[in-house]
């Protein structure tokens, strides 16, 4: 996957997270993360995912792999028309849970990336975007 | 004996008393869920410890945590215990980052070690 390219995978079933997954696991290590950054990320897109499905009912994930002078990060931005969150500070607080997780799955999502936003509107649905930046992975000479 | 095994489906093999699932593949929750059901109703039929091997795993996000965590508590209530065997150093790290943990459950580094823990263990 080369730089800018934006990756656009559907999100309607738990089949699709599973390829989700692979997709962003593909292309961590095709950017150079570490072991550790990969399966980081990887998780926290199968977290990220699993909301898109069982809470926003369904949607899509967008995959990049973006630069900046500072080295290189995968940014994925998960993104569905659902019933929007009413309070995000009680959904990204441990322990709250409307399905049939942990009660972790954002707030554990977001200690997972280095930037995490969510743009949610009560009957606007979800936008959720996450970014890994690689200590490992070298910036690419253009 | 062993259980059936479709199409993603995880088998579960039984040692005496112990019975053993060894994960080898990325699991889709259904998958996840068709084996905490296999392994609770094989427990439920008389074992003292579930082996969930894990080495083959390449994420544990918070929806497989739950269901290995109520394997474990199913397992608990039938008077047997459950081990994690083998896990990876990368998940453990994201666990922890996370703020997960796998309540009720012990971990041992390898099926070897996971089985050791029950020899030397009388039968009920």
């Amino acid at each position: 996957m080369s730089l800018d390219e934006v990756t656009r995978l559907e999100i309607g079933s738990d089949v699709q997270i599973a390829g989700a997954r692979q997709a962003v696991r593909e292309a961590a290590v095709a950017a150079g993360f570490s072991l550790v950054e990969q399966t980081k990320i990887v998780t926290a897109a199968s977290e990220l995912a699993r909301n898109t499905l069982v809470h926003g009912g369904g949607g899509h994930m967008e995959l990049a792999v973006v630069e900046n002078s500072g080295g290189r990060a995968i940014r994925l931005t998960f993104t569905d028309d659902g019933p929007g969150i009413p309070d995000v500070d009680a959904a990204l607080s441990d322990g709250y849970s409307t399905g049939n997780g942990l009660g972790l799955g954002l707030g554990g999502a977001r200690r997972l990336v280095q930037e995490f936003t969510i743009d949610s509107r009560p009957g606007g649905g979800t936008t959720v975007t996450a970014v890994a930046w690689s200590r490992t992975a070298q910036r690419v000479p253009r | 004996m062993t259980a059936d095994a479709g199409a993603g489906r995880v088998s579960v093999l039984r040692m005496g008393e112990i019975l053993i699932a060894a994960i080898q593949q990325e699991l889709t929750d259904e998958s996840a869920l068709a084996l905490q059901s296999d392994l609770t109703e094989m427990a439920a039929a008389g074992a003292r410890g579930v082996v969930i091997e894990i080495s083959g795993v390449e994420i544990v996000d918070s929806f497989l945590a739950r269901v290995l965590s109520e394997i474990a508590a199913a397992t608990n209530m039938l008077a047997g215990r459950t081990v994690v065997a083998g896990m990876r150093p990368s998940v453990a790290i994201t666990l922890v980052e996370m703020g997960l943990s796998l309540r009720g459950l012990e971990t041992a580094r390898s099926l070897e070690d996971a089985m050791a823990l029950f020899q030397g263990q009388a039968g009920r």
